[in-house]
């Protein structure tokens, strides 16, 4: 449902939003105006006096406080916990992680949901349910024997130096793909589940096979979805904090998310190359949301009004 | 042992995988592996300052032994939380870690190579003091020190000078001259505990003062009772000072407690010179002091104080033993001592010969102050159970809170009510 | 015509069409078909088992266990209750006795419950209205929703581990912009917000607020700009105020969205973790069960059993949840 009429939106805005949709008039209007504004102020606040306190030398927040004119600013905060800290190093754990991630996960859910929603047979709501409610099972209950079975299963050595999944950038995959499995499953197929029937029938008639109605007809239709949870996955795997501080002991294989709790132990004395660091830890996060911003809330289908 | 989880739980898939690892035979003498090449060193050595240290210390160990080390640094709160997992996931040929409990309970379950070979040639070097504290509960070795330090009473120099205070060394004039401190618009005791620990410290000493180094360990050691009248004494005497203790100190960490000392906007500050001198500016270090925490029960003096070392364990699981104890036959003597310490201002060595000339002021007075010690302790967390530490810590935040007569026995009861589930 | 109609007859039209669909579909597959099937299936279906249930399964078993997380189980033993050394009571079968002493011994237990429901209630009454409310007045398309928009859906990109040091910043008792603007920044009068116990909990759910509120707004964006604009249409032509329609006419065809919200309201506040990992470690008035179990299993102290059965607690508690969520979400298609 949601899919369709997220199209019908996106038209719509297209021909100048006509419809029922009008601009708010008047007095409601001018209160919510004022009303966001100040939202805006609030939710901009606390980033901003983080970034302002980045910006000044330590020299001079130790002596004026956080809170009073700058008498200089400077970029060297920046640059002192870029160099400082390895944080390139991070980064690039948080790539390593992130990205092959994001992508197991999608492929391995659309698989799930192709077949979930597209064949009809026994266990098909007890699958789903299987994923959904493990996507939603606190993560603390599961880490002790994960744990244990990290230490047990080896690899390769060009998977992990450690030969373990436990302390390896491999290991990180395994658990954030296994994680976020649940909750695409259910958002693919419920988008999957709104698309037309009739394309199928004609595919069946030419004789396509599984795979290609999954690879030609499925996958191209889902963009959308794909798209949106591309963004989310992104930013929930590059934010985990638990699985990176409990899987992984090596410090410098750390992704950035993590290895800024080192940083704080580091840096401890001086809050404002904390500030530059997790200001800058934030960037690639910031980066994907403005590139996908816009399919990011036309494709997140939860296949809602369906009920 | 595997069939008993089968059995029991009727988890038909791989039970192995929960209980795994069963490496341990609980023995403990067992020996590390005894390859030679590269090592990796595990180092909680994570602050600019101490890493720089610690970098000296393998280079110095690398160019006397010829093996290469590898340093593995995770920052200090980490590494400690993660031991467990570390020494038997994969750990490092070395590792830094503390002297006391902490390393015995390791010990006692397998988890350390036990290094006696190593102190063959080392013992020498050290006293019978050093030496008991590197063993485990088995009495062999488990444990090479590189320095220690004392938890002291720290104040600037010049503040005393210009406001005519002197050192107290009773309970009577400690806090006659908080009083006076508070007077004048000081804060008479920088303090801290967002952290949890630091206020461990401060019952160790009143605890190590009132009823002395053997009650202080049977308390650790589950053989005294938290409920006990004596422990109450501990808390009454907090509770007289706490007024004097800069507030809010559950939502503050001890470097800014530090900070207002060196900022002189505070008189004193209870903390162990590895944190307090360590956070100084270099410009402001001749400016501070200490002194041993007052007597308060003549029978004890000022015989006792909590001087923790730090050093390195040699997990069982790690590679290339046989290298690994070359190094550590190098870090046991008076010369490594003396590598670390060229960066380290704020901590003392412990080999007997070592040369100490390169001490400033606080260094040579905190090798006095412990040599002056009949014995000394650990710290509270190092000294006891972690669970039970970790119970205490969160104890004692509720009675910074609330040090009331009826909350220090509800405190007491709790303490008494956990020691019993993690112990018993 | 409303959209309830509109999706129960459409419904009805899909599943006439899937029934031969299905009977045709099946007899197509060719045996690479079937094997094609099975991977798409099977692979998916055993790295969940295998790293998520197994796990979760493992960790109910523990929670029955006196263990330090050194050496094996030995699950026929029963842990004897004459204290031996703790060392070598350990792997052992301890019944119900971890469950027992978090209920009765352990003082931070009661708290945590009280904080998760307290953290609960917070999101049900403030955050999530609030996020609603964000997004019913960005969907009217007032001028610069667009930034508005982004402006506060930017906190649910930060990890929680960095809004924990963002914030430190407005907190900070002596230096901190509350404190500073309000002039309680000095050695005596300082507000300790972060370490007050009658006070944390409060600051970090200010914190916890200003991130869901966000999320929230972008799920109920996405179910707003789902609803048929003819809806709206026929409720303006009726004379609805704003206010009116969207009570009675958007809200109830919102239900399903609204339940998928409620759920991610109350798993995320089960969940709550990194804030308060990162503030205090969850001591002192922050404390909170996902944190306990935490501190227990992956902390120095090494309570598997304990640690285990405070997790347990967790599940439960999230169980109920789980489970409307599922019954809500599957309900419609069980009769196939």
């Amino acid at each position: 449902m949601t899919a369709v009429a997220a199209a019908r939106t996106s038209e719509r805005d297209a021909t100048g939003r006509a419809g029922g949709r009008r601009r708010g008039r008047g007095l409601s209007s001018a209160l919510a105006q004022l009303f966001m504004i100040a939202a805006c102020v609030l939710w901009i606040l606390p980033i901003g006096f983080a970034l302002y306190v980045a910006l000044r030398p330590y020299s001079e927040t130790s002596k004026y406080g956080y809170v009073a004119m700058p008498h200089h600013i400077t970029l060297s905060n920046f640059q002192q916990a870029w160099t400082q800290s390895n944080m390139l190093r991070f980064f690039e754990n948080s790539v390593l992680i992130t990205v092959p991630a994001v992508i197991i996960t999608l492929v391995l859910a659309s698989f799930v949901a192709f077949v979930v929603s597209r064949f009809s047979f026994r266990f098909n709501i007890a699958l789903l349910i299987m994923f959904t409610a493990g996507n939603l099972l606190p993560q603390q209950v599961i880490i002790t024997p994960l744990y244990r079975l990290y230490l047990q299963v080896h690899l390769p050595h060009f998977l992990s130096e450690s030969g373990l999944l436990y302390n390896s950038l491999t290991g990180l995959v395994v658990i954030n793909v296994s994680f976020q499995l649940g909750f695409c499953v259910f958002v693919l197929s419920n988008f999957m589940k709104t698309l037309p029937a009739e394309i199928y029938e004609a595919a069946l008639v030419d004789g396509a096979s599984v795979w290609s109605r999954y690879w030609r007809l499925t996958l191209p239709l889902c963009r959308p979805a794909l798209a949106a949870l591309a963004t989310l996955l992104t930013t929930w795997i590059y934010n985990d904090f638990f699985w990176a501080i409990t899987l992984i002991q090596t410090g410098n294989k750390r992704p950035i998310t993590a290895a800024l709790a080192n940083l704080q132990g580091q840096f401890v004395a001086n809050q404002n190359l904390i500030a530059a660091a997790a200001l800058m830890a934030a960037i690639p996060t910031l980066v994907v949301y403005v590139l996908l911003q816009k399919q990011f809330i036309a494709g997140l289908s939860l296949g809602s009004t369906k009920g | 042992m595997l069939k008993g989880i089968a059995g029991a739980a009727g988890l038909a898939a791989t039970p192995a995988l929960i209980a795994a690892c069963s490496s341990s035979g609980g023995g403990g003498a067992k020996k590390g592996s005894t390859g030679s090449g590269d090592i990796t060193f595990g180092s909680n050595y994570s602050d600019p300052s101490t890493k720089g240290a610690f970098a000296t210390l393998t280079q110095q160990a690398t160019s006397a032994t010829s093996v290469k080390i590898n340093v593995n640094t995770v920052d200090h709160n980490t590494f400690q939380n993660n031991i467990t997992s570390y020494l038997q996931g994969t750990p490092d040929s070395l590792c830094t870690w503390f002297a006391g409990y902490r390393m015995q309970y390791f010990a006692a379950q397998g988890l350390l190579a036990q290094i006696d070979d190593v102190w063959d040639k080392i013992g020498s070097n050290f006293n019978d003091a050093t030496k008991s504290l590197s063993k485990g509960l088995d009495g062999h070795y488990y444990f090479v020190p590189i320095y220690n330090y004392p938890w002291v009473v720290f104040y600037n120099k010049s503040t005393f000078s210009s406001k005519g205070y002197s050192v107290p060394t009773t309970w009577d004039q400690f806090t006659a001259l908080a009083q006076q401190m508070k007077k004048d618009g000081l804060i008479p005791i920088a303090f801290a505990d967002k952290d949890l620990w630091p206020a461990l410290g401060t019952f160790d000493i009143l605890n190590l003062r009132i009823n002395g180094y053997d009650f202080h360990m049977q308390l650790m050691q589950n053989k005294a009772q938290y409920t006990d009248p004596k422990v109450t004494e501990v808390f009454k005497h907090w509770a007289e000072i706490l007024p004097y203790c800069q507030s809010g100190a559950n939502g503050r960490i001890w470097q800014d407690a530090a900070k207002a000392l060196e900022n002189k906007q505070a008189g004193m500050m209870f903390q162990g010179s590895n944190q307090v001198a360590a956070n100084y500016s270099a410009a402001n270090l001749a400016d501070l002091d200490f002194f041993p925490y007052p007597a308060i029960n003549p029978d004890f003096g000022q015989d006792y104080m909590d001087a923790p070392a730090d050093g390195f364990i040699m997990p069982n699981k790690g590679k290339n033993g046989g290298s690994a104890k070359k190094v550590l036959e190098y870090i046991g003597t008076g010369p490594a001592e003396v590598a670390y310490l060229k960066t380290d201002k704020w901590d003392v060595g412990l080999a007997q010969n070592i040369d100490t000339s390169g001490y400033n002021a606080i260094q040579k007075k905190s090798a006095q102050a412990i040599a002056a010690c009949k014995n000394v302790a650990q710290f509270g967390d190092r000294d006891t159970d972690p669970a039970m530490a970790a119970a205490l810590e969160a104890l004692i935040q509720k009675f910074i809170d609330d040090p009331s007569d009826s909350n220090i026995s509800s405190i007491q009861k709790s303490a008494a009510d956990q020691a019993k589930t993690i112990f018993g | 015509m409303t959209l309830g109609v509109d999706v129960r007859s459409s419904d009805r039209e899909e599943a006439q069409r899937r029934r031969p669909r299905r009977k045709r579909g099946r007899r197509l597959l060719s045996r690479r078909d079937k094997v094609v099937l099975t991977l798409m299936l099977g692979i998916p279906v055993l790295i969940d088992l295998a790293f998520i249930w197994f796990p979760a399964l493992g960790s109910i078993v523990l929670s029955f266990t006196r263990w330090n997380g050194i050496g094996g189980l030995h699950l026929g033993k029963t842990c004897q209750p004459p204290p031996a050394p703790s060392v070598l009571q350990n792997g052992c079968f301890y019944g119900v006795q971890n469950y027992h002493q978090a209920a009765t011994v352990y003082p931070q237990f009661w708290p945590a419950v009280q904080h998760n429901l307290i953290w609960l209630a917070v999101f049900i009454c403030f955050a999530t209205p609030l996020g609603m409310l964000f997004a019913v007045i960005i969907d009217r398309g007032i001028r610069g929703s667009r930034i508005y928009q982004s402006v506060l859906f930017l906190p649910v990109m930060l990890s929680l581990a960095l809004i924990g040091i963002v914030w430190e910043f407005m907190y900070s008792q002596n230096l901190g912009l509350i404190n500073t603007v309000i002039g309680r920044n000095g050695n005596s009068n300082a507000i300790d917000w972060l370490g007050n116990p009658h006070l944390n909990l409060w600051a970090v759910l200010v914190e916890a607020t200003w991130r869901q509120a966000g999320y929230v707004m972008v799920l109920y964006l996405a179910g707003l700009k789902a609803v048929d604009p003819s809806l709206r249409e026929a409720a303006t032509i009726d004379g609805a105020n704003a206010w009116q329609m969207f009570w009675r006419v958007i809200f109830p065809v919102l239900k399903p969205i609204n339940i998928v919200i409620l759920v991610v309201t109350v798993i995320e506040s089960l969940r709550a973790f990194d804030l308060v990992y990162i503030t205090n470690h969850g001591s002192n008035g922050l404390e909170l069960l996902s944190v306990l179990v935490t501190n227990n299993i992956v902390g120095e102290i090494s309570r598997i059993g304990f640690g285990s059965a405070l997790g347990v607690v967790l599940l439960v508690i999230s169980i109920v949840p789980i489970s409307i969520f599922l019954y809500q979400t599957f309900r419609r298609e069980e009769p196939r």
